[in-house]
This record gives structure tokens, sequence and C-alpha cells, in this order.
């Protein structure tokens, strides 16, 4: 009862929304702005199946191996930086420069060495939604209660397990925290980058839509975009309540 | 030699045997001289307590002791090596219990865990856990997070850390000070006991009289600025205490009332000490 109190809560928005979108819509003669029904009945006929396989699989892949490989270089950065604070203020101003570089911005360069293929977009939607990883992992690492690194050092653990037993699940929440919003970053670029691709993608196949004048095929692919980082996120909080446990049941 | 999984002295040391000697100790931190030049030999086996005011430097005495802080002049040796660091068979129950235990570990996993890292493989790191944790009467609560626990609960559990990492000597600070009185009296009697059943080392810091020579078999008077050792009482009061009975004693009123007198004496020439630097 509790769970579907809270289902309800959290959906009555969207579903308003949609009806009135459908609603509203209904009788639109607006060659940009069709009804969603006709909108809704291209994604079945475009979407299932092949566009699942051509469009949304490859975007799919690339934002996590994206993401993930941002998450893996963010962490032991981090955990390198949090541990050498003398070499970190060193290379600091360089870190700032880079993080306030908005990340696209380095597509041309990109392009130049890497081309317009799957490792181009990998490494940018890599490199740009790294640093919100990056630096929550250097600010958690620095903020580990000087007790434990006592307790560390009086019960003689290596350092390997004081990465993983204190600092890493120490940061854990701000690293989640941060990771978050590189999801966000990774998706933006990730529709940018597959918008000057080559063809394969979701971002592709919605500005390739809009160029040929195909506006049914055009929503259908935003649509999809949004059903693309709606389950990203759910996928996200599955892993984050299941690594957080302790950290959400003992803030509750 | 039997192998019994009681951890014990594994090298030959008898009963009043010299385990861990402080030789003219002292710490500054930065010009200010907090411990100046402590003495004092620690017997295998024996249950010591330090008290002294707040303040005297009793925590920084531990931390010289471990090694975890380096002393600025004077040396400590243990088994007549030189501590530079945290030794093998040392272990500490820190003064803040909440703090000193990984919240997002499991009890069971914050005991075994010092063991993981000395190497230890998997069943036999659980059943030293599991051995640890029932000596301190915890083994129903082995898979919940500390922070699920009472106080007194988690301070058993960094007793247990300290007890499965078989040491031959725990050093103590203020172990009992953020609990409630029965929970308190419960564990001094934990203490004494796994002490007595296990026949390790223990160093107790308290800030409690009472504590001190209900648990000592010597207890160590800190005072003074910069601290030194003011005296260093023998109790005599016998491996069997009780709360009520061994509290009751005449030998128990003596003690206190020495112990007492010593810090009070201290305290009477440091204020009279400043009192004459005004004028
Ligand atoms: N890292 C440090 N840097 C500078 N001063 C310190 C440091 N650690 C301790 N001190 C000073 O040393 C003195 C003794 O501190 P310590 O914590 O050892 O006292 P204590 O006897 O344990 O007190 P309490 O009974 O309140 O725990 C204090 O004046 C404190 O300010
Ligand atoms: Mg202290």
């Amino acid at each position: 009862m509790k769970r579907l109190m809270a289902v309800v809560w959290e959906s009555w928005l969207p579903i308003l929304l949609v009806v009135l979108w459908l609603v509203l819509s209904a009788r639109s003669a607006s060659f940009y702005f069709p009804p969603l029904a006709s909108i809704l009945e291209r994604l079945g006929e475009e979407w299932f199946f092949d566009g699942i396989v051509e469009n949304l699989v490859p975007s799919l892949l690339r934002i996590l191996v994206g993401f993930g490989l941002a998450l893996v270089v963010g962490i032991v950065v981090g955990v390198v930086l949090g541990l050498l604070p003398r070499f970190e203020e060193a290379i600091r101003p360089l870190l700032e420069f880079l993080r306030s570089t908005p990340g696209v911005a380095l597509l041309p360069i990109a392009t130049l060495f890497l081309g317009i293929g799957d490792g181009m977009k990998v490494f940018m939607i890599a490199l740009a939604s790294m640093w919100p990883i990056l630096l929550n992992t250097i600010d958690g690492v620095r903020s580990v209660e000087p007790v434990l690194l006592r307790v560390a050092s009086s019960y003689r653990l290596s350092l390997k397990h004081r990465i993983r037993y204190i600092y890493v699940p120490h940061s854990a929440p701000q690293i989640f925290a941060g990771a978050r919003l590189s999801l966000a970053i990774a998706a933006v670029v990730m529709v940018v980058t597959e918008m000057i691709g080559s063809p394969g993608g979701i971002g592709y196949f919605i500005l390739d839509s809009q160029r040929t004048f195909n506006i049914l095929n055009m929503w259908s692919g935003i649509v999809m975009l949004g059903v693309l980082g709606y389950l990203l996120n759910f996928g996200f909080r599955l892993v984050e309540a299941h690594i957080l446990d302790w950290h959400i049941k003992k803030n509750s | 030699m039997t192998t019994t999984p009681t951890p014990t002295v594994g090298k030959a040391t008898g009963p009043n045997d010299a385990l861990l000697v402080v030789e003219n100790l002292g710490k500054s931190f930065g010009g200010h001289e907090v411990l100046g030049g402590i003495n004092v030999t620690v017997r295998a086996g024996e249950f010591m307590c330090i008290v002294g005011p707040s303040g005297a430097g009793k925590t920084t005495l531990l931390q010289c002791l471990s090694g975890l802080t380096a002393p600025t002049t004077g040396a400590v040796t243990l088994r007549g090596e030189r501590v530079t660091e945290p030794p093998a068979e040392m272990a500490i129950v820190f003064q803040d219990y909440s703090r000193s235990l990984m919240p997002w570990l499991s009890v069971l996993d914050n005991v075994a865990l010092p063991l993981r890292s000395a190497k230890i493989g998997k069943a036999e790191r659980t059943e030293k856990a599991m051995a640890a944790l029932t000596e301190v009467g915890l083994k129903d609560h082995v898979h919940k997070y500390p922070w699920q626990l009472s106080g007194g609960m988690q301070q058993r559990v960094a007793i247990a850390r300290a007890l499965a990492y078989a040491p031959s000597i725990v050093l103590m600070d203020e172990p009992f000070a953020s609990v409630d009185a029965q929970t308190r009296a419960d564990l001094e009697d934990l203490t004494l006991n796994v002490k007595r059943h296990l026949g390790i080392t223990i160093l107790l810091v308290t800030h409690d009289i009472d504590e001190a020579v209900y648990l000592a078999d010597r207890v160590l008077v800190m005072g003074k600025k910069p601290t030194v050792v003011v005296d260093l009482v023998e109790t005599h009061l016998g491996p069997h205490r009780d709360q009520i009975a061994t509290k009751a004693t005449r030998e128990f009123a003596e003690l206190r009332s020495r112990v007492y007198k010593q810090i009070r004496r201290d305290d009477l020439t440091n204020s009279a000490g400043s009192i004459a630097a005004v004028g």
C-alpha cells in the first residue's frame, strides 16, 4: 500500500502532462507539432524493433562505455589526487581550467584527431562527464574522519585496504552525487556527438529526420531519447540504492 | 605449546617481566611542552590505569606509546625493540568509539578488517572475528551496522576488534566515558574478564578515579605542567573484583583517597604557581 502510494505520488504529474499533450494536440494541423497519437503510432512502427537495434542500442552502448570510463578514470585519478594533496594543489589551476571549459568545445579538435566514429563519441562523453566524479572523489577522500585513519594505522591496514574499505566507501555518497550530474552531461554529449557523427544513434536519427522534413520520425526519436534517459536514471538509482544501502538507512 | 585460539603472548615473558618501557618521554607541540619526561615500565600481563586531569596529555601519551605519533624526546621500547610505528602485537581502543568504527561495514566486517590486511584467510578471519564478538557478548548482532547498536554495544564492537587482532597489549583511551553508569560497570567487568581469560596486558586511560582503582593492578597518576608521573600506586586488590564488594573494602577507600589526593595536590600546586606568576 505504501509502495503503491509512492508510485502514484511520483507519477501523477508526468501522466497528467502526457494526457494534456495527447488532448491538446489531438486536432493539431500544424506540420511541426503533429498529434501525439500520430507520434506514438510512428514510434511503434519505426522503433519496434528495427529502430531499437539500429539506433537505440548503439546510443546506449556509447553512453554506457563513455560514462563507465568517466567513472573509472574519475574515481582512480580522484583517489590518487585526494591522497596527494601537495600534488593536487600544484595542478589545481589546470584542473579548474579543464573543468570549466565546456566539454563540447573540444569537439572540433576531437573530430580532427579521432574522426567521427565511435572512438570520438565515447572519448567525448567520457571526457566531458568525468569532472563532477573526479572533483567529488577528491573532496570525499580529503574528508575522511581522522580517527578512522588512526584506526587504519594502528591496525596496520595496507594501502589497498585503506582505499577499498575506508577512502572509497567514505566518498561513495559524494561520488554518487557527482555521478548523477555526470550522467546528465554524458547524455547531452552523446546526442551532440551523434548529431555531427555518422549514422546509427538516436541523435543522428533525430537530426536526419528533421533535415528530411520527416517530422513524425523526429518527434518519435525525441520521445525515445526521453525513454532512454528515464531508463538510465532508473538503472542508476537501483545501483545507488544497492551500494549506498548503509548510507540511505543511516540517514533515514 | 598448544594451538588454542586464545590470543596470548607468544614469546617468553613471565608475569613480572617488562613489556613496554617508556624512558624520559617528552612531547611538545610547536614549543608548547605537553609531556615533560615520562618514565614508566609496563609489566607483561598487568592492568595499568592512567589517570590525570583533562588536557594532561593522556591521549598524547597513548599515541606516542603506540607509535602513531613520534615523541619529541625519549623513547618507547616494546620487548626491547624501539617503537616507531604501530606494532603488530598492539591494539588500540579509541576514545571516540562511534567514529572509530566504519559505518559502511557490518559489525563482523569491522572486526575482521584488520585480519584481512594481516593476510589471514577468509574462513579463519570469520572464525576469529566471531570468537571475539562472542567474547564480548555480541554474537547475535554481527550482521548489523555499528550505528544500529547502542553506545555500549558499539564500544564492545571496538573491543572485539582489538581482541580479534590477537594483541599481547591493548591500549584503551577513556573507553567507557560516554556510556551510562550501568553499561559502564558491565563493560568494566567485561574488560576484567577478558583480560583474565586471554592473559593480555592492558593500559587504560580514564578520568574516573574509582574506575582506575577498580580495574588496575597499578594506577599511574599524571600531573604537573608539563606532565610527569606524580605517583604509581600498586592496588593489591587481587584478580577477582566485584562492583559492590570490592568498592566497599577499606583498601579500596584508602587507594582512591590516595590517588585523589595526588591529583588534588597537583591541582593546588598548579594554581599556586599561576597565582605566583600573576603576582
Ligand atoms: N596535534 C596537536 N597539536 C597541538 N596540540 C595538541 C595536539 N594534540 C594535543 N595537543 C595539546 O596537548 C594537550 C594534551 O592533549 P591530550 O588530548 O593528550 O589530553 P588528554 O589528557 O587526553 O585530555 P582529555 O582527558 O580531555 O582527553 C592539550 O593541551 C592539547 O591542546
Ligand atoms: Mg584524551
